[in-house]
């Protein structure tokens, strides 16, 4: 509540940041969107010649069409020397594709007005597609040439290179960043999920053309593609399209088995750093999206410190003391271990009263729990806010390939509600002991020394 | 939040992208569609209304019925250009204070009310307008107009509530600035940029000035300004111009007017002789990068056509990948990381034209800086192509129906633009503007505004600065 528009920074947004705010949004959606529907979505499953699978809804309100895809493997997938493969991959397959080279691919996405991205997280990698309805042949086209030849030329390639490892060299600097590598560091210390998305700017600096190929041969494969599609397309003319562009996929990729984790508690880590705030950020385990559990402590997660500005920790730490611009906390659950994560951000002298406050919170929510009013608020709200999450064709798109990539079924959109309405005080209580009962979060702490 | 200031960020975005109603555009053989269709594009559609309550409150109703959702927002005209000479960040200030409740409504009651039906909420502010919003299933439209309508007249304020706010306001003060050695260059920028006008003072506020401001100043500021007479509602969703009047009448009509703010006369910006450069050296900076700006006129200051033909400028000079600084200096000329401008057409006053690049390692900030002012000039002098102005219209024009595709941003659009001078009318024909610029339109309004002398900002890493990892 109450952020402000700083026009500067926001006018100077390039086109590329507004693919980079779509991929935000899509791990977002992971952690916390699964909404329940209030109204009727039609989702048609659309099954190609070809055996490729989507999900698809038809609106033809807007002359638009959204598709948006996964493949099991993410970052999790590069080895410690090549770490940085795989967002690299995500950086190089709109780099010239096909007969284009970088420009004339670039050039034609524009000509198209089109949109086309790709990112990764932990344990998938993502695409995003957005076209005009009547530059659809074309765009579609585009889309099939990033997907199965993309072309890794030198050049383009030493371009990525380079503003990859000006981001990393930047978030190095950055307090909230800083944080974050150090608190996965600390929480997975031998564990893929522990090391930067990114790479270092060493093992970057090494990556090949090969390397690209080699990653895209081990994580573009049809056996875990999951597809969403949004928009003004029918299911024929769909089917027609995900032959085109997904049908030469190999049939099976050809992953490493991530194993399973148990995030590292009760650790208190420093990093000196100029500052005239201290950013704050912890974790401690939470529960898989497949656990009987998830939804009561996603509504639970919700009370303490979850989307709305009534949670404990903002009304604790912001309404009552001041000490902070933002708090909050969310569940994340990967495919191979879980957390409940949360920051602040605090003036030095106060982050040791905010470590306290989180902690206390946490402690109150395993003793005490919600009072029966609040979690009907917090269900209030979490099935109210369903429609919210569907607004606009690329949001649906998203909602509907992470269902998928969670394995949560086609209806899931009907049942979530009823699901998180099934959420007893017990069972948050429940979650709460079991989260916090005896255990104490990693801290990590970026600013000037403690006192 | 993070999340929060990424999401302000790409909507904000939108402002210069604009949305369209719906309109099939046809492509031709080679995939791209055609300007002469994107111009007939009315933003917003054909249905949008306007009218005025008898007390003044302006009233803005955008059907959108794809999803059972509404965005409601109240826009004010006044923003932090509109704050009194130390008083700086009272129009923020205030923004934050305004959730802590009124004489008929406790505070928390509001966020409560919106949490429980599972809406949004949100507010910000700006140089030209402060405004508030939330986005609900449609039928809880009237619950969250009563309440608006209420904290327009209603809002009470006392000691024990503002002072803690304030503390969470320097908070967002060091988040947002102070720990950022890019932020704190760009309020030395602006500052040096805008001589004489109160857009060089940030919108947040100088530090020594938030603290001194007190519960007194932020009431004064809200019974001048906050009357229904200065304030827009504006209504995307699944609603129809009726009800929403009828609605409006319910709730807002009641309100009063307090207060006849007046024209929005502030000082001008003034363009001083002299090379003006600003520089900041920290070993928090991972990456040396530089800017260059000038001031040019807003959408509302410009002579006809001028607006229109810089935003096409801006955007075949640095709008993305295949503008000429990201084409010449990182693609061909190999030298910077990143390159691009951008042109901030919304603005009650004049406003500004910025440039920006980043150089690679080995390449120095005066080489990088030599070779994009280059690129400028080779623009004032031999103008632009034919088919980078078709270009870059089409892609302008064809964010339009991208923008359709979210009420929220359709709204922001009307909101941002009558708070900042400009009308409904002028927001639906945007299209038509966009796909007459031509060539010569383009270099001449280059030739006028970028022969200026620039101001310069250089951000730099410390001499000696050591990694952390």
């Amino acid at each position: 509540m109450k952020a402000k528009v700083l026009m500067a920074a926001s006018a100077s947004a390039s086109r590329l940041t507004a693919s980079l705010f779509a991929l935000m949004a899509l791990s977002f959606l992971i952690v916390a969107s699964f909404a329940q529907s209030s109204q009727a979505i039609e989702i048609k499953e659309v099954k190609s010649p070809g055996g490729i699978t989507a999900w698809l809804v038809e609106d033809y309100t807007v002359p638009i069409i959204a598709l948006n895809f996964a493949f099991a493997g993410g970052s999790s997938q590069d080895t410690d020397a090549k770490l940085g493969v795989t967002n690299l991959l995500s950086t190089m397959l709109d780099e010239g594709a096909g007969d284009l080279d970088s420009q004339a691919f670039q050039g034609r996405l524009e000509d198209l007005t089109m949109s086309l991205s790709f990112s990764t997280g932990r344990d998938f990698f993502y695409g995003s597609f957005q076209s005009l309805q009547a530059n659809k042949d074309h765009t579609f086209e585009m889309l099939r040439l990033a997907v199965n030849e993309p072309r890794f030329d030198a050049g383009p390639l030493e371009r990525m290179k380079t503003q990859t490892i000006s981001g990393i060299r930047r978030s190095l600097k950055r307090p909230d960043a800083l944080a974050g590598l150090t608190l996965s560091k600390t929480i997975f210390p031998d564990h893929p999920y522990g090391r930067p998305s990114r790479g270092t700017e060493d093992t970057v600096s090494k990556l090949t053309s090969d390397d690209l190929k080699a990653q895209r041969a081990k994580i573009f494969a049809k056996d875990s593609l999951k597809i969403g599609v949004v928009g003004a397309i029918s299911a024929d003319e769909l089917a027609v399209v995900l032959d085109k562009v997904f049908a030469d996929l190999p049939e099976n990729g050809d992953l490493v088995e991530i194993p399973n984790v148990e995030p590292v508690t009760d650790k208190n880590v420093h990093v000196d750093f100029e500052s005239p705030q201290t950013s704050i950020q912890f974790g401690l385990p939470g529960y898989k999206r497949h656990d009987p559990k998830f939804m009561s402590a996603f509504v639970m997660n919700h009370i303490l410190g979850g989307g709305t500005f009534s949670s404990w920790l903002y009304d604790e730490i912001r309404e009552q003391r001041g000490l902070a611009y933002s708090v909050g906390s969310y569940l994340v659950p990967y495919q191979h271990s879980a957390l409940l994560m949360g920051s602040t951000g605090t003036r030095p002298d106060k982050a040791g009263e905010a470590i306290d406050i989180i902690k206390a919170q946490m402690e109150r929510m395993a003793q005490t729990g919600p009072t029966p009013a609040e979690l009907e608020e917090a269900k209030s709200y979490l099935t109210g806010s369903y429609a919210l999450n569907f607004d606009s064709s690329s949001s649906i798109a998203r909602q509907l390939t992470g269902i998928q990539t969670q394995g949560l079924g086609i209806d899931y959109i009907d049942k979530r509600n009823e699901m998180v309405e099934a959420v007893t005080l017990e069972g948050v209580r429940e979650v709460a002991r079991d989260m916090f009962d005896g255990i104490e979060p990693t801290f990590v702490t970026v600013g000037k020394p403690l006192n | 939040m993070t999340g929060r200031s990424l999401t302000l960020k790409a909507l904000a975005l939108s402002l210069v992208v604009f949305a369209s109603p719906v309109l099939p555009v046809a492509a031709d053989t080679t995939g791209k569609a055609s300007i002469e269709d994107f111009s007939k594009i009315r933003i917003g559609g054909t249905d949008v209304s306007q009218s005025t309550l008898d007390n003044g409150l302006q009233v803005v109703v955008i059907p959108d019925r794809r999803a059972p959702i509404v965005t409601h927002m109240v826009w004010y005209r006044v923003g932090a250009a509109d704050e009194e000479p130390g008083k700086s960040g009272l129009a923020h200030f205030l923004e934050h204070l305004m959730f802590k409740g009124t004489k008929n409504t406790p505070e928390g009651e509001f966020s409560k009310m919106v949490a429980q039906v599972g809406g949004q909420e949100n507010a910000f502010t700006s140089q030209d307008y402060t405004a508030y919003f939330q986005q609900v299933a449609k039928e809880h439209l009237e619950m969250v107009m009563g309440y608006e309508a209420d904290r327009m007249s209603n809002l009470i304020l006392t000691e024990k509530q503002v002072n803690p706010e304030r503390d969470v306001v320097l908070e967002e003060r060091s988040q947002r600035v102070d720990r950022s050695p890019a932020a704190r260059l760009s309020e030395t920028f602006d500052q040096v940029l805008f001589p004489n006008s109160p857009y060089g003072i940030p919108v947040i506020g100088w530090k020594d000035e938030i603290q001194s401001l007190n519960k007194d100043d932020a009431i004064a500021f809200y019974d001048k300004y906050y009357t229904p007479n200065n304030a827009i509602l504006i209504v995307a969703g699944d609603v129809t111009s009726e009800d929403v009047l009828d609605l409006a009448k319910k709730t807002y009509g009641k309100v009063e007017q307090r207060a006849e703010p007046g024209p929005r006369d502030r000082p001008h910006v003034q363009i001083v002789p002299g090379n003006r450069e600003v520089s900041l050296q920290s070993d928090q900076v991972a990456q040396p990068s530089l800017q260059h700006g000038w001031i040019v006129p807003s959408s509302t200051t410009a002579e006809p056509t001028e607006s229109e033909a810089l935003e096409v400028l801006s955007d075949i000079l640095g709008g993305g990948v295949n503008s000429r600084l990201y084409q010449e200096l990182v693609i061909e000329g190999e030298m910077a990381t990143s390159a691009g401008a951008w042109y901030q057409s919304t603005a009650l006053d004049d406003t500004r034209l910025i440039l920006y690049t980043s150089p690679k390692d080995g390449v120095s900030l005066e080489e990088l800086e030599k070779k994009a002012l280059s690129i400028v000039n080779d623009l004032l002098e031999n103008g632009v192509t034919a088919e980078e102005v078709e270009r870059s219209k089409r892609s302008m024009l064809a964010s339009a129906i991208y923008a359709q595709d979210k009420q929220d941003v359709l709204a922001r659009i009307f909101g941002t633009a009558l708070t900042t001078g400009g009308s409904v009318d002028k927001v639906q024909t945007w299209p038509a503007r966009v796909a007459k610029v031509t060539p010569e339109q383009v270099q001449a309004v280059a030739q006028k505004y970028l022969t200026e002398t620039s101001v310069a900002s250089y951000l730099m890493p410390a001499a000696q600065a050591e990694n952390v990892e």
